[in-house]
């Protein structure tokens, strides 16, 4: 043979290697995936990735079982707007997507280069679970599937990491979303479990469908587990790489501004804002007119939806913004609320996002199901998040703040850098009917004539409010600042603006004890 | 058909149509007061007030239906 048939062969063997490694399973599975409205994982990548560049490692992973290509997962690394990131995403033409010993690998290995590049890591998943055949190959050792929840858990706070779920990701696998920053979910294709329908039903003789189960709907609405709802793939990876244009590459990014833009057209908020303290508003249109145009990227927007949780841009700059929605359950906390707003404030603190709280709240739930839901507990978590932010907080109390929802919201105590009141703005343990009830109880009940004893309770309230008068909170320096609401937009840039050197520490602890 | 439920325990404050009334998505039908606010309930479907369940003043818990409403 001659050298340059010698070399002609070597070459014919990788391509054809090539060819059938990037092709991934079997026509049949390429053909389910089409009636499933999913796309084959390389085209995921393309279309994720800047000009659908990437380089991969470990394509020949199991090279040598002819149907087991990448073994089910890609690895690769690119640019999404011109930042690097890395991707692990599962190939559910292959075996579902299941792991075997170098699908683990090849995660863990992703894992630490992104970690040495100190870049985000986006999870692209769509698996079946482990491969239970080859269990004592990739369950139980050191680099083990264990060790890519260790790694999630080590790399938390260090560079985002993102989840896009594509496909089922069960049991063992569906700890990989819930160690992400954020989870996309694709409706009607997505789904997470611990056991599926089939093993509820023979385990614990519960029937329900995968939907029920674990469907991307339920985990948006109900159990909280997914973040953002879409329809198509094509959506969740255009919903990815937005969410990426709020975040430094790493925690010691810089922050990533965009243009700024004008506050969307609409009311002002003196129009948007009712003088009656009890009567709903829809706090989307109060955010609309603080921010720059068309910036918003909610989180859990349908998960306890009486506080918003969204990612925005004021002068182009990120900011956290956490607001009660009087509109829904009149603005209330709830377990959920406490939830969606700690993992929120986490997120924005680890990645120095600014805070942003408009607070317009009653209170948390009172009643015997929160209570034994453990409110006090879930409240306390979210007051120790938001209190141990250090990144800078601004409160503004936008209408009132009573009670503990106060505390949540980032009150005085709690050392945001400013506390803003509107004009309108009520600052109390509760209200004037519920306190004025719980002071006078006894005298009221003793007014026979009910004329009269209207006058008394209208009498103490008004005293009650005169009390709680906003210019009185000023005067003895509880709030810092009282700003028109048509100037609370300039005035939030501007401090924002000044606040940017902002450095605390808190104590040299290990950290503090979590209260759930 | 939809039901229209309270989305927390409170009282109902007002009821804001009667049965047989055409309602379309997004009509606030019921207004429930809890924690001292006034909670408006919307019809999630265009459609026609089927019945309407308790009155006003009645003390309600969450997820107890309110109102059903024929699509």
């Amino acid at each position: 043979m001659t050298n340059e048939s010698t070399k002609t062969a070597y070459n014919e063997k990788l391509q054809e290697i090539t060819a059938r490694v990037i092709k991934g399973g079997a026509e049949k599975y390429h053909k389910k995936l089409e009636q499933q409205a999913k796309l084959f994982v390389r085209e995921r990548l393309r279309l994720l990735f800047d000009e659908g560049n990437y380089v991969e490692d470990g394509k020949f992973a199991n090279c040598e079982t002819k149907d087991l290509p990448a073994d089910g997962v890609v690895t690769a690394t690119g640019k999404i707007d011109g930042q690097t990131v890395c991707v692990m995403a599962n190939d559910s033409t292959v075996k579902a997507g299941s792991w075997g010993a170098r699908t683990v690998e090849k995660i863990i290995r992703i894992q630490e280069t992104a970690e040495k590049l100190r870049v985000p890591l986006l999870y692209l998943v769509d698996s079946a679970g482990a491969r239970i055949t080859d269990q004592l190959d990739m369950f139980p050792n050191r680099r083990g599937a264990g060790r890519i929840f260790h790694n999630q858990v080590r790399l938390s706070g260090v560079i985002p990491q993102l989840c896009l779920l594509f496909g089922p990701s069960a049991a063992g696998g569906a700890y990989i979303p819930a160690f992400c920053d954020i989870v996309i979910m694709v409706e009607g294709n997505a789904s997470m479990y611990l056991g599926s329908p089939r093993m509820a039903e023979k385990v614990i003789g519960e029937k329900v469908t995968l939907e029920e189960m674990g469907g991307a709907r339920m985990h948006c609405t109900v159990s909280g587990c997914g973040d953002v709802l879409v329809d198509t793939e094509e959506q969740a990876i255009v919903e990815a790489r937005k969410y990426l244009s709020y975040f430094p590459g790493n925690f010691e990014g810089p922050a990533k501004f965009a243009e700024p833009r004008a506050v969307k057209e609409g009311r002002s908020l003196e129009e948007i804002i009712p003088e009656n303290q009890n009567a709903p508003f829809n706090m989307y249109e109060a955010i609309d007119q603080l921010v720059d145009d068309n910036s918003l990227f909610e989180i859990k927007k349908l998960f306890a939806p009486e506080v918003i949780t969204t990612l925005a841009r004021i002068d182009g700059r990120p900011v956290g913004v956490i607001a009660n929605q009087p509109k829904v359950k009149g603005g209330v906390l709830f377990v959920d609320s406490a939830d969606k707003v700690t993992k929120f404030i986490t997120l924005c603190d680890a990645f120095s996002i600014p805070l942003l709280f408009l607070a317009d709240v009653p209170g948390f739930m009172i009643g015997t199901k929160v209570e034994r839901q453990g409110i006090i507990r879930h409240g306390a978590k979210l007051i120790m998040a938001m209190s141990s932010a250090t990144v800078p907080k601004i409160s503004v109390v936008v209408r009132k703040a009573y009670g503990a929802g106060l505390y949540a919201m980032a009150g005085p105590a709690f050392e945001p850098d400013v506390c803003i009141a509107l004009p309108t703005a009520q600052i109390a343990v509760m209200g004037p009917e519920a306190a004025v009830n719980a002071v006078y109880s006894n005298k009221i009940e003793a007014i026979a004539d009910p004329k009269e004893r209207i006058a008394f309770i209208k009498d103490k309230q008004q005293e009650y409010k005169e009390e709680i008068d906003i210019y009185k909170m000023a005067s003895d320096l509880i709030i810092d600042e009282v700003v028109a609401p048509h100037n609370l937009r300039s005035v939030l840039a501007e401090r924002f603006g000044y606040y940017e050197t902002k450095k605390i520490m808190n104590s040299s602890r290990k950290h503090p004890v979590y209260p759930v | 058909m939809q039901e229209v439920k309270a989305t927390m325990a409170g009282t109902i404050l007002q009821i804001e149509v009667k049965e047989g009334d055409a309602v379309t998505k997004g009509q606030v039908v019921v207004i429930l007061e809890s924690m001292k606010m006034e909670i408006p309930l919307e019809a999630e479907v265009d459609g026609t007030v089927n019945k309407i369940h308790g009155a006003e003043g009645d003390f309600v818990d969450e997820d107890e239906v309110l109102v059903t409403i024929q699509s």
